[in-house]
């Protein structure tokens, strides 16, 4: 292995310019003449808008102009980029998302007319003169009213407010499973809706050149090919040769800068009506009302278990909060990404999901890391955990007892996916050492002498990421191929560019792919640049999300590689006078094989460029290939984690002690920047177990609306983690790599809660939600030592 | 942020004459609380008055029964000082974060009257007056309600004077997210007997718990606290705290104070 190759902890070649405060992110752009926009939005839930009077707005200070939804209506409405049948066949329920407001809005902080101005501050005074006359309806927050059918509807197309009513699997033959049963295990589990919380807000820059006809938008997105399909065929309708997409540095995205949202589409769209640039940045309140969020899942399930413990058979009935509206993703979260993970690790043979989507009056919802596969497994691991609670058994063998053994890959699940490869024995194992397991009631009478209620908890998950194979998502009802694309051009001198349509936004890219091609080509770290961003430097890109970068970009990278040697190894024999079978490739040198001749890489990439006596009918000049991947199947990444937690019965307060995560993610290309991702992850996952908790009152006011009442995890609430991957190759791509990206977030959660109900139960109690605050887990001990209170 | 204007008086008379003058001037002492709010555009004061340019506000004097603080002090410069109790002292170093220490002062807390901010109660556990241009005021009078207290327009504080006690605690429950004083009790044994006094959890900001009092008076040990015969109804309660959990609250964390202090 080499220092800089495949496998090396490299250092982050980003971070130098990160730390130093010399990123590039929308904010940091300014165009010549730019002005700013200012979004006036909705401060009510569910109202008709009866009138705007924009008269005093257009006359203030500064202002350019004033739009509402009477000049944004004959756009397209910002689209869905999945349609999800109802279980008759027929289509999902898809109304009108509007760009700015048309006659109703329908969440706090729905668009109703964008300003723009000089500067921001005057754009934002003018806001304030604008009346809206708006008559309040009734809300509806809460999704079990909201299909009751008789209370207020969000779209008047969406009767009951019903995006869709879909399942998975056949519920007869699921039932007939049950009879045999030994044993049914229930569970009532609700995900808690959480607000994504990148650290840099969103922002757009809309630019047109009258000269060209090119419109540029600038914005924090995870794929700019993306938006520039979604906004341009579907909203504006513009050719994409005419529209470039730039999505410079980006600050954090966990999947809510995936979508397309109406903000880009107003800031190009007013670009050419203004005459100038327009910039928007969202305020850090106005994130938590506009940014897509996550989870919000109610789920009932049902387990049968033989009088062994083995699963027989598992029937789930979701319900799924869309918000208001669809954003681009959203469907596809409780379905595809969810119902089709419910085998999880286990050899349960016959699985049911029914999943009910529903608008409710509040911000859209979508995928937050993880996405649908983090709901799946905190169902999972909270039934699997509680059926071992009530039939006596240990959580491990109960686990080992049930686990899809690691001989019978591939393994086709009852729920569409075949999973290519896996040891979850072998990630068990590592954490049970590494969590010391053996030692675990040793620490709990330590933690009784103090007072403390001390807890383990376990999750071993399996995940599907890579996302992932067109055909496949095609025939789910994708909208999109999930394919990805890489360029290789090789300077004259020997350099590198690498042109990727993944998009960076914190996972460390320009390190991780810089290393494959340091390790293919063998040459140095610093000779190769990684481009990615901008629609007009890069020909085509799907982006980054579901932990697809290297799985699927990366491929496309090593593809391109490969072609790229190909070529270079027919310039070798044409200038060493060999034979093309006879050149090898090894350690950056072209060599014939037999003799002593020999030519480095650069000396081949200078050739190429000078091509004088190339025979120009068998040899072009040039050195440079593209490539486009398409992975045969998802990716599999999997793995145990364990919990460890104190709780101060007193206060409710439950600290973390211990947290071990083993994870097979494949082939680990770095290992820092993996265990930095695995880190990442588990932070998010115990924000979301013990912290964080988006909540609306019921006249769907947001509570929590800022850092004063939404709990992020601060480094203090997390303890030192121990972290360790064991290693299953995936069996479908060159490098054998699963992704990283997200297993931290989809396998803590239910480790974390399991944990708590595991300190508690000594107490009584056998039940609690997320998040596990001191309150909560106060009132649970509390119920429990008196029943009768509980009521 | 809307438009203000902006003074920087050197003297506490200069102070006096820019509030009278502007429409809808308002002090500025650290900014902790009064910035974020214009920056909502939740307060649009016409003019803001510095009293960060006001040298004699600033500093710790030891009279030796009393601690006086300046106004102006920060909250890291009185958890640094060795002359200030230590129960002040540790309560000053644990407000907010570093920033928030660095900038925020303690004439702007006590001025302010957050209801779950922590220097309330040590103001009145301990006893302390507050010092202005025009008088002192003893804390028992000074805190009059949420946000509200005992200051007249264009009344300054200049300090608060500290009777340094026997001994005291202050323990803090902090709110998951803000980290502010979910419930805060300050509890100190001071030449007029015992003081509690709690924050963050009062519906008419901070308060003395006195039945607490009481019975520390008598029996100073932790199984001496009951919280239960304070009322639910004058307590708050959020989607962070109940508030019979609030009530709950106070007598962990005074029985904590007290076992702390008896070490």
């Amino acid at each position: 292995m080499s220092d800089t190759g495949i496998g090396a902890s490299v250092k982050r070649k980003e971070d130098q310019r990160f730390l130093t405060g010399r990123g590039n992110y929308t904010d940091d752009i300014d165009r010549p003449n730019q002005t700013y926009a200012y979004i006036l939005r909705s401060p009510m839930a569910h109202a008709r808008i009866k009138g705007l009077n924009i008269d005093a707005a257009k006359a203030a200070p500064g202002v350019l102009a004033v739009f509402t939804g009477a000049d944004t209506a004959g756009l397209g409405g910002i689209p869905c980029g999945w349609g999800v049948n109802n279980k008759d066949g027929s289509p999902m329920n898809e109304p009108k998302h509007p760009v700015l407001a048309e006659g109703k809005v329908r969440h706090v902080g729905d668009p109703v007319a964008l300003v723009v101005a000089e500067t921001y501050a005057q754009a934002k005074d003018a806001a304030e003169a604008i009346e809206m006359d708006l008559e309040e309806l009734p809300a509806v927050v809460n999704m079990e009213k909201a299909i009751a059918g008789s209370g207020p509807q969000v779209h008047d197309d969406a009767p009951s407010n019903l995006c869709y009513d879909w399942e998975l699997g056949d519920e007869a033959e699921v039932d007939g499973a049950f009879k045999d049963a030994a044993h049914v295990v229930s569970i009532d589990i609700t995900n808690n809706r959480l607000v994504p919380n990148a650290m840099e807000p969103r922002a757009a820059i809309g630019e047109f050149d009258k000269a060209t006809g090119e419109y540029t938008l600038y914005t924090t997105s995870q794929n700019p090919h993306v938006i520039r399909l979604l906004m341009g065929a579907f909203v504006l309708q513009l050719p994409e040769h005419k529209l470039r997409v730039v999505a410079p540095d980006v600050g954090g995205g966990f999947g809510s800068k995936i979508y397309h949202y109406a903000e880009e589409a107003m800031v190009t769209w007013a670009a050419p009506r203004v005459g100038r640039p327009i910039k928007w940045v969202a305020e850090r309140a106005e994130s938590f009302i506009s940014d897509a969020h996550g989870r919000d899942h109610i789920t009932h399930a049902d387990l049968a278990l033989d009088k062994e413990g083995k699963f027989l058979g598992l029937k789930v009935y979701t319900k799924a909060n869309m918000g208001a509206y669809l954003s681009t993703f959203s469907t596809c979260v409780p379905t595809y990404l969810h119902s089709t993970l419910l085998a999880g690790v286990y050899t349960t043979p016959k699985i049911y999901s029914e999943v009910k989507a529903i608008f409710t009056n509040t911000v859209p919802v979508d995928a937050y890391r993880g996405a649908g596969r983090p709901e799946a497994t905190y169902l999972l691991e909270r039934l699997v955990s509680k059926a071992a609670w009530e039939l006596g058994m240990d959580q491990v063998e109960i686990r080992r007892k049930n686990f899809i053994p690691k001989d019978a890959f591939p393994y086709q699940t009852p729920v569409a996916l075949q999973y290519d490869s896996g040891d979850y024995d072998a990630t068990l194992d590592k954490a049970l050492e590494l969590a010391d397991y053996a030692g675990f009631p040793a620490r709990k009478a330590e933690a009784a002498k103090r007072g403390k209620l001390r807890g383990i908890g376990f999750s071993t998950y399996v995940e599907a990421c890579g996302i992932a194979p067109s055909a496949v998502v095609g025939s789910l009802g994708a909208r999109a191929g999930l394919f990805e694309s890489a360029n290789v051009r090789v300077h004259p001198t020997g350099s590198v560019s690498i042109f990727t349509g993944s998009h960076s936004h914190g996972q460390g890219h320009e390190t991780t792919f810089a290393q494959l091609v340091s390790d293919t080509l063998g040459i140095p770290l610093e000779n190769v640049d990684i481009v990615h961003g901008d629609t007009n430097k890069v020909a085509f890109g799907m982006g980054t999300y579901g932990s697809r970068s290297l799985a699927v970009g990366g491929e496309a990278i090593m593809k391109a590689l490969g072609k790229v040697t190909d070529k270079a190894k027919k310039i070798a024999a044409h200038i060493m006078e060999a034979s093309e079978a006879d050149i090898e490739f090894k350690d950056g040198k072209f060599t014939v094989s037999g003799t002593d001749k020999e030519m480095a890489f650069g000396e081949i990439a200078l050739a190429a460029y000078v091509p004088h006596n190339f025979p120009h009918d068998q040899l072009e000049p040039g050195l440079e290939e593209q490539a486009f991947y398409d992975p045969m199947n998802f990716t599999f990444p999997g793995g145990c984690h364990i919990c460890e937690v104190e709780v101060d019965p007193d206060t409710g307060v439950v600290e973390v002690v211990n947290m071990t995560a083993a994870d097979d993610v494949g082939r680990v290309i770095n290992p820092m920047i993996v265990e930095g991702q695995i880190h990442g992850g588990l932070a998010q996952g115990i924000g979301q177990a013990l912290l964080e908790q988006c909540i609306y009152d019921e006249d769907g006011q947001l509570v929590t609306g800022s850092y004063m009442d939404y709990c992020m995890p601060r480094a203090d609430n997390l303890p030192d983690f121990k972290a360790a991957t064991t290693e299953t190759l995936c069996a479908h791509n060159s490098l054998g790599v699963k992704g990283c990206g997200e297993v931290g977030a989809i396998g803590s959660p239910p480790s974390v809660i399991n944990a708590v109900i595991d300190a508690l139960r000594e107490r009584g109690v056998t039940d609690i939600s997320m998040p596990a605050t001191p309150q909560k887990v106060w009132q649970a001990l509390r119920a429990a030592e008196m029943p009768a209170a509980a009521e | 942020m809307h438009n203000f204007d902006y003074h920087r008086p050197s003297s506490l008379d200069d102070a006096v004459a820019a509030l009278g003058k502007g429409e809808d001037a308002s002090l500025v002492a650290g900014g902790m609380t009064l910035i974020p709010t214009m920056k909502q555009r939740l307060a649009a004061p016409s003019d803001l008055v510095d009293l960060g340019g006001i040298a004699d506000l600033v500093g710790i004097k030891d009279d030796g029964d009393s601690v006086t603080i300046g106004a102006m002090t920060t909250h890291a410069a009185v958890a640094a000082s060795s002359a200030v109790p230590p129960s002040l002292a540790a309560l000053a170093g644990n407000i907010g974060d570093a920033q928030v220490r660095n900038r925020g002062t303690i004439g702007g807390s006590v001025a302010n009257n957050d209801p779950t901010a922590c220097y309330p109660s040590a103001c009145l556990a301990l006893g302390a007056t507050i010092v202005t241009n025009a008088r002192e005021i003893p804390a028992d009078d000074f805190f009059t309600g949420m946000f509200e207290t005992a200051l007249e327009e264009s009344e300054i504080i200049k300090a608060v004077r500290f009777p340094k006690p026997e001994a005291g605690n202050y323990q803090k429950f902090e709110n998951p997210a803000s980290r502010y004083a979910l419930v805060g009790v300050f509890v100190a044994k001071t030449k007029d007997g015992v003081r509690v006094a709690v924050t963050g959890a009062g519906n008419d900001g901070v308060f003395r718990a006195g039945d607490i009092e009481q019975a520390l008076s008598a029996n100073f040990s932790p199984d001496a606290v009951d919280s239960s015969s304070i009322p639910v109804d004058s307590l708050n309660g959020d989607i962070h705290a109940s508030a019979e959990y609030r009530q709950h609250l106070i007598g962990v964390m005074a029985r904590r104070a007290v076992a702390a202090i008896n070490g």
